[in-house]
């Protein structure tokens, strides 16, 4: 399995491309702060909304009990999930109880995180994205890159010829216009016939029972309203206390996500309409794990609004799927270890360490905080780069002796200077998409001794 | 064991000691006028993509309507005042929302609209159905002007007991931006939003 590097050189290959997605994605960073600073008591709302999610994981268990008693007399069924696999068989038995073969499902990155669709397709179960990124990146059997905007890896051109392929539209067409009204007459077949809906779940409410899902595009609720079963996955951090408390989240969300004031849809389900069957499946998955790491347990008050991601010096240059995880970008790299420290044993290491992540996250997660402290336990736990490990040593070395350190400037500067061959190579990985920069006349040590 | 006890009893024994959850009430916009709540409501609601059209009675819309869809097409509400020419949606079976799958026009009461991201409230009660505001074509949503509030902390404060089992804020026109960032209306649900702000006489 290649790791964050290598597929961040695949992406690199195409630069023009990278250029694109940076900008474009910096470009909804801008958009952020524009609706940021629009609030007057921003900052309070995000320290406000980070303390609810404190007081939220120190009682957890019981908003969990309460949230099911409150779902359960508003007549939903509640599931419980301890991992992927039993959270899939769930929703395949309720499926095959109703005798569905084909469901529609609105985004979810839980399910992603599950692998449901390629389980429920290995059982004869189709399943169709409805949300548009998540339509296109399925026809072109690849997983998401952003949890917010699912195919912002992909041009127009190529998405107009998947729709050529997969939807029968003329070869040729990229205006979004197009596109967009050909995936809504496709999808709007979809919705007419499909019997059961998969939703995720932005917010769950312990007080009421009920749980909040927020799109722009209308596909949850067109799913959900539709279909004789409603299903509704979510990851037990999804609670908040009490309906009061969403108005600071959704404040945030749209915001922090896109720099929309809100989302257009903030749709509150509470009870199954007449003849409707609704079940909702708390899934743990790992989460009760990180709630118990002290370091680690803050990345469970993320409410998956990507504004770390569109931050991201790193991310925006190497592609959500570099990641090789469900979720991309700064917050993807603290949940992914919890669920494998070995596979994503390099996902803490992509980051400059820069602190962006934190300063826009929302819910004030210490994210590069969590970098730094998870590349200390990998190391620890001997899942480190050995390469790296020798490389620290030498400089270790170099830097503890002042004879050595100088030496070593002096050969840099001279072999840069005299031979650049030697380091402008791609033996070289600082190399790779960069130019050496010229090097200096002399060292800091000796301009200080002459100019102080 | 089952999964919920086990799940239950990991939660117990790994999450943090107790720390209260912290008072929300000073986030909340305080001293506006309602003019000014009204004003930033259609600013709010303008930049998303909605329309904004005054009305001095429920008489007026009819010849709005007019304007915009030509017959056939069919138009619902279930709004009493508005039988003369829209089709009475209240009487539609819940059991069957796919008989609105050609619905070009739905008209439909909210609750109250918020003035900092301009969504309107409705709860099913207003919808008749619940795919209602989101499976027609065009969607048409009456306020009182005297109902706005001004922030999202106005609008829990406003719904505190209210009594629902499904409700919705609605802002705008669906949208997407899924390709390229470039800004479509009518992604799934309606493809444009008409607020009719009715005065108070």
């Amino acid at each position: 399995m290649k790791n964050h590097a290598e597929l961040a050189a695949d992406f690199n290959k195409d630069e023009d491309r990278v250029n694109w997605h940076d900008e474009t994605l910096w470009w909804v960073r801008q958009k952020r702060d524009k609706a940021a600073h629009q609030i007057d008591n921003w900052e309070l709302l995000r320290e406000t909304a980070s303390q609810i999610k404190n007081n939220v994981l120190s009682d957890l268990s019981n908003y969990l009990q309460q949230f099911e008693a409150n779902a359960i007399k508003n007549g939903i069924t509640v599931h419980w999930a301890k991992d992927a696999a039993e959270h899939n068989q769930i929703v395949k038995e309720i499926l095959n109880r109703n005798g569905i073969k084909r469901m529609v499902k609105s985004k979810s990155m839980l399910t992603e995180e599950c692998h449901l669709n390629p389980y429920l397709e290995q059982n004869g179960i189709e399943v169709i994205d409805s949300d548009l990124g998540e339509r296109i990146v399925q026809l072109a059997e690849e997983p998401p890159s952003h949890i917010v905007l699912p195919c912002i890896h992909k041009k127009k051109e190529e998405i107009g010829e998947l729709f050529h392929q997969h939807l029968g539209i003329e070869a040729g067409i990229s205006d979004p216009q197009i596109l967009t009204e050909t995936a809504r007459l496709h999808l709007r077949e979809i919705f007419i016939t499909r019997k059961a809906a998969l939703t995720g779940v932005n917010f769950a409410i312990a007080e009421t029972g009920e749980f909040v899902v927020c799109t722009n595009e209308g596909n949850a609720d067109m799913g959900a309203h539709l279909a004789d079963v409603h299903i509704a996955s979510m990851g037990i951090e999804k609670l908040v206390p009490q309906r009061k408390h969403l108005s600071v989240f959704l404040r945030l969300l749209a915001r922090s996500a896109t720099g929309q004031p809100i989302t257009t849809y903030s749709s509150h389900f509470k009870k199954p309409r007449p003849g409707q069957e609704m079940h909702i499946i708390l899934v743990d998955n790992g989460r009760s794990t990180q709630l118990g790491r002290p370091d680690f347990r803050n990345s469970l008050k993320c409410i998956r609004c990507g504004a770390c991601m569109n931050t991201c010096p790193v991310y925006r240059r190497s592609g959500g799927h570099s990641y090789h995880t469900a979720i991309a970008g700064p917050i993807g790299s603290i949940l992914a270890p919890n669920l494998d420290m070995k596979d994503y044993a390099d996902l803490p290491f992509a980051s400059t360490l820069c602190g962006s992540c934190t300063n826009v996250c929302p819910v004030k997660i210490d994210i590069h905080d969590q970098l730094y402290k998870w590349r200390q336990v990998i190391v620890k736990e001997g899942y480190g780069d050995h390469k790296k490990g020798i490389g620290m040593q030498v400089m270790g070395w170099t830097l503890s002796s002042p004879n050595l350190f100088n030496t070593a400037g002096k050969a840099g500067r001279w072999v840069i200077k005299h031979a650049p061959f030697a380091v402008n190579n791609p033996l070289n990985p600082w190399y790779k998409q960069r130019d050496m920069p010229n090097p200096p006349k002399e060292s800091f040590g000796s301009w200080y001794k002459n100019n102080r | 064991m089952s999964s919920r006890a086990e799940i239950l009893a990991l939660v117990d024994k790994n999450q943090p000691s107790h720390v209260d959850a912290p008072i929300i009430d000073m986030l909340a916009t305080v001293n506006q006028s309602p003019e000014i709540i009204l004003n930033t409501f259609c600013t709010s609601a303008t930049n998303i993509g909605s329309q904004i059209i005054f009305i001095d009675s429920l008489d007026d819309i009819e010849g709005h309507v007019q304007q915009r869809i030509i017959s056939p097409l069919r138009v619902v509400s279930p709004i009493p005042e508005l039988k003369t020419f829209a089709e009475d949606s209240s009487v539609l079976n819940e059991a069957n929302p796919h008989s609105l799958e050609n619905v070009e026009l739905a008209i439909l009461k909210a609750e109250f609209g918020v003035a900092e991201n301009g969504a309107l409230w409705l709860t099913e009660q207003q919808m008749g159905n619940r795919v209602l505001p989101f499976i027609t074509q065009h969607l048409a949503l009456i306020v009182d002007a005297t109902a706005i509030v001004a922030d999202m902390h106005a609008a829990y404060k406003r719904t505190e007991n209210a009594d629902y089992g499904f409700a919705t804020f609605i802002s705008g026109p669906s949208k997407t931006a899924d390709i390229e960032q470039s800004l479509v209306l009518g992604a799934h649900g309606s493809r444009s939003l008409i607020i009719f702000i009715l005065k108070q006489v």
